[in-house]
């Protein structure tokens, strides 16, 4: 720059300052463009989103196994220390399940029985994609996560994200690698669920902190804290029965629910395919109503 | 010759590093930590970065630059495009056009400076998205998410000045 003639410069310069303002006018209108966009067409913004995530799966999967496996390191010594208090829970909590396992046999066998007098018509077939968690979107606005499986292993958007314990939340976005989940606790979540002893349904709505919120409750409905919530199956997209979480506290700013599911530990979870197509994916099938009213008549 | 074209190469290496390092500092902040609640907190890497070298290297941190970065986060996190990429892009044009002040300074000034950027940033983000959800949206995790941002700065600051004077020295 230096060794350029002073003419050259005092031209360039006026010249240089007005083009650069004009690349910063005209990103910011980018920006807003992109935005409008996103309203408007949002099948190629996600299409868009899909391959930028992408590409950079690779980089991020490598990356996030060096902190999972500090966090393994961190878990197990903490484990070791509890050592002889887990083992006693263990072994009185084995007790208790031997008993609920005794029970579940019997209930097994009479519910086929039952099945069998009725000619019941079970559900479709279930069958799952595992995936790594290897992003945790760092923001206080967003709560979602990136999976290392995407369209080319079967995820679809809509379908239910869940691990042992219960819903972790769906499928928002779906790269061909990649996959984003949205979860219960983010603003966009709206997910159809029944509080479990009552058959009370509500739709359990994010709010942007950990416990969301109970809302579009029938007005006579009594919720008490330490209910559990599960899913619903209405509107065809979940399945019934997914266990969700309990009521925590029932205020006058709401009825809000503690999720089964801590997100923030997750390394694994499972994307279940229950071959239901609800609302989501489309709508132009006559198929797909028809199989998700099924599932929510019952 | 081929010494010249060498240099050359080595010289816009080291200089596109501003730009390079602040995508790693956005994927960075993606990565999966497992401590309980932090990534609602997880501090505002790439503005840090972007504070930094706006300050200390403009003409390696172009307005373009600023758009990218900006887009890979909103990519990546989850959020629409183009929201970050129009907010980092305010927040650059707000420390540049104050640059004049903040050259010279010593640190607490700069970090002064960060905390009145971020602070903005934070309250143009929370607006945003509530204009978005047509609701008033809960802005503490928020209000931590921007304490974490300014207790890190300083270190994150350190770290960018040792890579300014290591790698980009001679010129």
């Amino acid at each position: 720059m230096k060794e350029r003639s002073r003419p050259f410069h005092r031209v360039a310069q006026p010249i240089k300052g007005a083009a650069h303002r004009f690349a910063y006018l005209g990103l910011v209108i980018g920006a807003f463009a992109l935005m409008m966009l996103g309203k408007a067409d949002v099948v190629l913004m996600e299409k868009v989103r899909g391959q930028l995530t992408d590409s950079l799966v690779p980089i991020m999967d490598v990356l996030s196994r060096p902190a999972a496996a500090v966090a393994n390191i961190v878990r197990q010594v903490e484990e070791l220390a509890h050592l002889h208090g887990e083992n006693t829970r263990l072994q009185e909590e084995n007790t208790r399940l031997l008993h609920w396992q005794a029970m579940a046999r019997k209930l097994d066998s009479e519910n086929g029985a039952l099945r069998g007098l009725l000619n019941f018509i079970p559900d479709d077939e279930i069958s799952f994609v595992s995936g790594r968690v290897i992003a945790d979107s760092g923001g206080a606005f967003v709560r979602s996560l990136l999976l290392n499986a995407g369209a080319r292993d079967g995820v679809r958007k809509g379908q239910a994200v869940t691990t042992g314990e219960g819903l972790v939340g769906r499928v928002a976005d779906v790269g061909a690698r990649s996959s984003r989940v949205l979860l219960l606790s983010d603003l966009n979540s709206r997910i159809p669920v029944v509080v479990e002893s009552t058959r009370t349904r509500a739709v359990l709505a994010g709010n942007n902190r950990k416990a969301p919120q109970l809302i579009h409750l029938p007005p006579s409905a009594e919720v008490s804290v330490g209910d559990r919530i599960a899913t619903s199956g209405h509107g065809g997209a979940f399945p019934p029965g997914l266990p969700v979480g309990v009521v925590s506290s029932v205020g006058e700013s709401g009825i809000a629910v503690t999720p089964f599911v801590e997100p923030d530990a997750l390394e694994y979870v499972r994307v279940v395919d229950f071959g239901l197509r609800g609302i989501l994916p489309s709508t132009k099938g006559l198929r797909a109503p028809a199989r998700g009213d099924r599932a929510a008549g019952r | 010759m081929k010494r010249t074209l060498w240099f050359r190469l080595d010289v816009f290496a080291r200089q596109m590093t501003p730009f390079g390092l602040t995508l790693v500092l956005v994927i960075a902040g993606l990565i999966p930590l497992r401590l309980p609640g932090f990534s609602d907190i997880a501090p505002m890497l790439p503005l840090m970065a972007i504070y930094h070298w706006t300050i200390y290297r403009p003409e390696l941190m172009p307005a373009a630059a600023v758009f990218v970065i900006g887009l890979m986060e909103d990519a990546l996190v989850g959020l629409p495009l183009g929201v970050n990429a129009l907010v980092f892009l305010i927040a650059y044009w707000v420390v540049l056009s104050q640059r004049q002040f903040f050259v010279g300074k010593s640190f607490p000034i700069i970090w002064l400076g960060f905390a009145l950027v971020a602070g903005g940033v934070g309250i143009i983000q929370w607006g945003m998205v509530s204009t978005v959800h047509m609701d008033l949206i809960d802005g503490r995790s928020g209000f931590f998410q921007y304490l974490v941002s300014l207790g890190l700065f300083p270190l994150l600051s350190r770290l960018l000045i040792g890579w300014q004077q290591a790698i980009l020295r001679q010129d």
